[in-house]
């Protein structure tokens, strides 16, 4: 009786614990089902390559190509922000920091990370737009610059404390053997440390990115919304989440607009599922290559 | 001093301003946010409706809005959460599905927030029939939570000493009651934990709600699961885009965020602090 008792719990437990993968196949599948649609009008190529996007236009054009664009090109100058940033603040935690600092600065940037993203967008909106158009004189504030650097304060935290933790498996015998053969601290950061724990810090940059470039309303917000392919840092530009969030609301559902939109979202998810993959692959790398278990 | 000293000197001072640089954007956004928006905060904004077409009034059943829209994610995302880690913890299947549900996992939590609300769009808004409504939202809300709430236990049913499950098993106890009576008891701080932290990721979180729960207006207090709300991250976007009195509305706005930001802050904070507290005891 009893023993039937725990194997109806385990398998219950097993039917539970399998919620995560039905979710990811269930999203897999819905954007497969209502993207398909709008590759029976439009062939694939046209739609990836396609320079123009006016999706109420008649005819309409589906081309997502600027929308792509613009998501790499802010993507992009957030990775000039977060990769500095964050490498060099878990440099900092890592080696300079005392405990009683770390106990203060791992917080900071833990609460960082917490920041509603539409408090970040509300900021760039409000604060730092009407700033940069300021400072550099620019038509309009709204743009990818803007968006960029806002994106990059985003990801810092997410490359800051996975590579924080990618630094913190590095052996002590390797930071020893250094100073023994007469290194400096510096050197042997920057000679020891850092490679021995460069595959770790890649895979938080590429979480950051994957981060940067799924992130919606911050970019809804401060972007601009102009479906051109950017040519400056200064151009308005409008990233594919921005245009789901922009658009969703108003096409019909069933429409091609609708399937368009639901393409866009496919390509973003196969976009951030292979940056997921890619990180996986390499912190197993990266484990292996230190000897550690997990 | 030496070439080399300098470069050191050089680099460690570099290291020090990123890190500076994390806290001059916490301090500024906090700081900017709380000066222009901490005078429209008073005991009418936070207890009245909005009204005059969203110029003036509160904000009262937004935030009711948010809350119930969270306590829906946390009881829908909280037992399969914590279900998921102990499977993968206390019944340790096989290294393949550890795997396969370790990246599906991992896979679901980089997810892009508007991605979760065309899932909850089609399947629960339509397909389900359940609308726009409270109930959509928070099971859109919870998968999102669901990986927060699964690597938390997880951890915290790890650091459960291995030793008091043996014990438990010598005197007879099965695994079930000894999941149940002695490692979730001991994992229940870890747990709590991973909650507050979904809770404040949940209440913040703006794309997965835009096509499943929110409304721009709404007149009065929800009353009932199937109801559209305003919820407060909406509300500042909707502050912000839509509406003809933009003066007005960013006042609102600004008012809001820094209560949006006051509430995930110190939740996030509460949860730090439970942490750094719990991980004392087992290090101890």
């Amino acid at each position: 009786m009893n023993k039937r008792k725990e194997r109806i719990i385990r398998y219950l437990f097993t039917a539970l614990a399998f919620a995560s993968l039905v979710f990811l196949v269930g999203i897999v599948f819905v954007l497969f089902r209502e993207a398909l649609p709008i590759f029976g009008k439009v062939s694939p190529k046209a739609f990836l390559l396609g320079k123009s996007w006016y999706p109420t236009s008649s005819p309409p054009e589906f081309g997502i190509l600027p929308l792509i664009l613009a998501s790499l090109w802010v993507t992009l100058g957030a990775l000039v922000i977060c990769v500095p940033l964050g490498v060099g603040s878990a440099l900092y935690l890592h080696e300079l920091a005392g405990p009683r600092q770390r106990a203060l600065l791992k917080p900071v940037i833990e609460i960082l990370a917490s920041v509603p993203s539409i408090v970040y967008g509300f900021f760039g909106m409000v604060i730092l737009a009407p700033f940069l158009q300021d400072t550099f004189n620019l038509p309009i504030g709204l743009c990818a610059l803007t968006t960029s650097i806002i994106l990059g304060v985003m990801a810092t935290p997410t490359v800051a404390s996975i590579a924080e933790d990618a630094l913190s498996y590095v052996p002590r015998s390797f930071r020893e053997a250094s100073f023994a053969v007469g290194a400096d601290r510096w050197q042997t950061l920057t000679k020891v440390i850092i490679p021995a724990a460069g595959s770790g810090i890649s895979t938080g940059i590429i979480l950051g990115m994957s981060r940067a470039i799924g992130e919606t309303m911050t970019v809804l917000m401060v972007a601009g919304g102009s479906a051109v392919i950017p040519h400056s840092i200064f151009d308005p530009v409008r990233p594919m989440t921005a245009a789901i969030a922009a658009e969703m609301g108003e096409a019909p559902v069933g429409s091609d607009h609708y399937h368009a939109l639901f393409a866009i979202a496919l390509m973003l998810f196969l976009i951030t599922f292979a940056f997921n993959i890619a990180a996986e692959l390499i912190s197993r790398r990266f484990r292996l290559k230190l000897g550690l278990s997990r | 001093m030496k070439r080399r000293d300098i470069v050191q000197k050089l680099g460690f001072s570099a290291l020090f301003a990123c890190m500076a640089a994390n806290i001059v954007f916490l301090g500024g956004i906090v700081f900017f946010i709380a000066a222009r928006g901490l005078g429209s905060i008073n005991w009418a904004f936070l207890t009245q409706a909005p009204r005059d077409s969203m110029t003036a009034g509160g904000v009262a059943p937004v935030i009711a809005g948010t809350f119930y829209l969270t306590l829906g994610a946390i009881i829908f995302a909280l037992p399969l959460g914590v279900a998921s880690a102990i499977y993968l913890t206390e019944y340790s299947p096989r290294g393949w599905i550890v795997n396969l549900l370790r990246i599906s996992i991992n896979n679901l939590a980089g997810v892009p927030s508007v991605v979760f609300g065309l899932f909850g769009l089609t399947v629960f808004v339509k397909y389900m029939g359940f609308g726009v409504s409270i109930l959509s939202g928070s099971l859109t809300l919870g998968i999102l939570a669901l990986p927060v709430i699964i690597s938390a236990s997880q951890e915290a049913l790890t650091a459960v000493p291995q030793s008091i499950r043996e014990a438990s098993l010598a005197l007879g106890a099965t695994q079930w009651e000894t999941i149940r009576r002695v490692v979730l008891p001991a994992a229940l701080p870890g747990i709590l934990t991973g909650v507050i932290l979904s809770v404040g990721r949940v209440a913040g979180e703006t794309a997965p709600i835009l096509f499943t729960a929110a409304a721009f207006y709404v007149k009065g207090y929800p009353h009932s699961i199937f109801s559209e709300v305003m919820a407060l991250p909406y509300h500042i976007y909707a502050l912000m885009t839509e509406g003809t009195h933009p003066e007005e509305q960013t006042r609102i706005a600004y008012a809001s965020s820094l209560l949006l930001l006051a509430l995930v802050l110190s939740v996030s904070m509460l949860a730090i602090y439970i942490r750094a507290r719990q991980r004392k005891t087992y290090n101890a």
